[in-house]
C-alpha cells in the first residue's frame, strides 16, 4: 500500500519571498506542497499542515506581519489551528503569527539594527514536538538566518511561563544571538504545540549542493507529523 | 475630523532605533538622558463627533495601529 504524500500548502502573501524554496523542500521531503494566494478562503482539501514562508508581506508596513494578518486565508489558518491542525511560520511567517495572537510574544527590531543574513548555530531545545521529531534534544543545527526584525520579545513573567511549558523549542546557540532576542530564543511553540515559528530558515537549509542541511530536520519532522495527522483523520 | 495616533514602545521594550537617535544627539554635543522613537499616524475620519472620533480610534489601535504588548498609544484629536 502507497502511502500519500500529506498536503502542506505553503501560503503566498503580496511580499513573499520565500514560498518557491519552502515549496520545494517540503517536496523534497515527500509534501505535496501547492502555493496558497492570500485572498483564498479556504485551504486545499486534505490539508494535513500549513507553511508560512518568509518574505516582507504588505512590505512590512505598520509593524512586519501585522498586515498579511488580516488576509482572508489567514482566517482560514485560525481556524485550522483551532482544531489543532499543524502551522509552521518561517521568520515573517513567524511574525505574522505572533500578530495574529497565534503565538506567544513579538518580533522587533534587530538590536544592532543591522539586516543579518548568514548561518548560525541553534539548539534544539525539546525533541517533543511536531516539528522537531527528527531532531535529538541538545542537538546543535545550522541553519540561516536573514532579516531585520528578529527580535524576539516577551516580558519575564511569560518567558518564565513559555519556559515552564516546554514551549521554547529553538534556542540560538551560546553567543550566537544575532539579533537580541530575550532568553535567546529562535523559535516558540503554541500553548498546545501544533504552531511553531523560528527566524531561522530551514527551507534554504535542505541540500548539501548549498551547505547545510540541518533545515530538513525541521521541516523533515513537520511531514512525519502532517503524515500522521492525514492518516488519522479527526 | 482629524486625529493624530502617537505610537510609542513600552517602556523597558529594547529600542535600538532610541539608542542610535540617542547615540547621535550626544555626539553632537546635545546633553540627553534618554531617546526613544515611535510611530505618528495621522487619520481623517468622517465623523466629527469627538466621542464617536475617539471610539473609533481606540479601535483602530487595539485592533491594528499597535501591538499592545510592546507598544502605547495615546490620540489627539484635532479640531472641529
Amino acid at each position: 500500500m502507497s502511502i500519500p504524500a500529506p498536503v502542506i500548502p505553503v501560503l503566498v502573501f503580496p511580499g513573499s519571498n520565500d514560498d518557491r524554496d519552502a515549496q520545494r523542500a517540503l517536496e523534497l521531503l515527500g509534501a505535496e506542497s501547492p502555493r496558497v494566494w492570500h485572498t483564498d478562503e479556504r485551504l486545499p482539501a486534505a490539508t494535513a499542515a500549513v507553511v508560512l514562508p518568509g518574505g516582507f508581506s504588505y512590505g512590512d508596513y505598520l509593524r512586519c506581519g501585522a498586515i498579511a494578518r488580516f488576509s482572508p486565508v489567514m482566517q482560514a489558518v485560525s481556524a485550522f489551528a483551532a482544531d489543532g491542525g499543524l502551522v509552521l511560520g518561517i521568520c515573517n511567517g513567524f511574525q505574522i503569527l505572533t500578530e495574529a495572537g497565534l503565538l506567544p510574544g513579538a518580533l522587533r527590531p534587530n538590536d544592532s539594527l543591522s539586516f543579518v543574513c548568514r548561518d548560525v548555530a541553534v539548539r534544539v531545545e525539546t525533541s517533543e514536538s511536531a516539528f522537531t521529531s527528527r531532531c535529538d534534544h541538545g542537538r546543535e543545527l545550522t541553519i540561516p538566518v536573514k532579516h531585520g526584525d528578529g527580535c524576539w520579545f516577551a516580558d519575564d513573567a511569560l518567558l518564565e511561563e513559555l519556559d515552564a511549558n516546554g514551549q521554547i523549542a529553538l534556542r540560538y546557540a551560546d553567543g550566537a544571538n544575532p539579533n537580541g532576542s530575550v532568553g535567546d530564543v529562535a523559535g516558540v511553540l503554541n500553548r498546545d504545540g501544533n504552531v511553531f515559528g523560528l527566524m531561522p530558515h530551514p527551507e534554504h537549509a535542505v541540500d548539501a549542493l548549498l551547505g547545510s542541511t540541518d533545515g530538513a530536520l525541521i521541516l523533515g519532522s513537520l511531514v512525519d507529523a502532517a503524515r500522521l495527522s492525514a492518516a488519522v483523520p479527526v | 475630523m482629524r486625529a493624530t495616533v502617537l505610537v510609542r514602545p513600552k517602556p523597558g521594550i529594547l529600542d535600538p532605533e532610541g539608542q542610535a537617535v540617542e547615540g547621535s544627539l550626544r555626539h553632537l554635543g546635545f546633553d540627553v538622558a534618554e531617546t526613544r522613537v515611535g510611530r505618528l499616524v495621522d487619520v481623517e475620519l468622517a465623523t466629527e463627533d469627538r466621542a464617536e472620533a475617539l471610539a473609533e480610534l481606540e479601535r483602530m489601535c487595539e485592533q491594528l495601529l499597535t501591538n499592545p504588548l510592546i507598544e502605547s498609544y495615546t490620540i489627539e484629536l484635532g479640531p472641529t
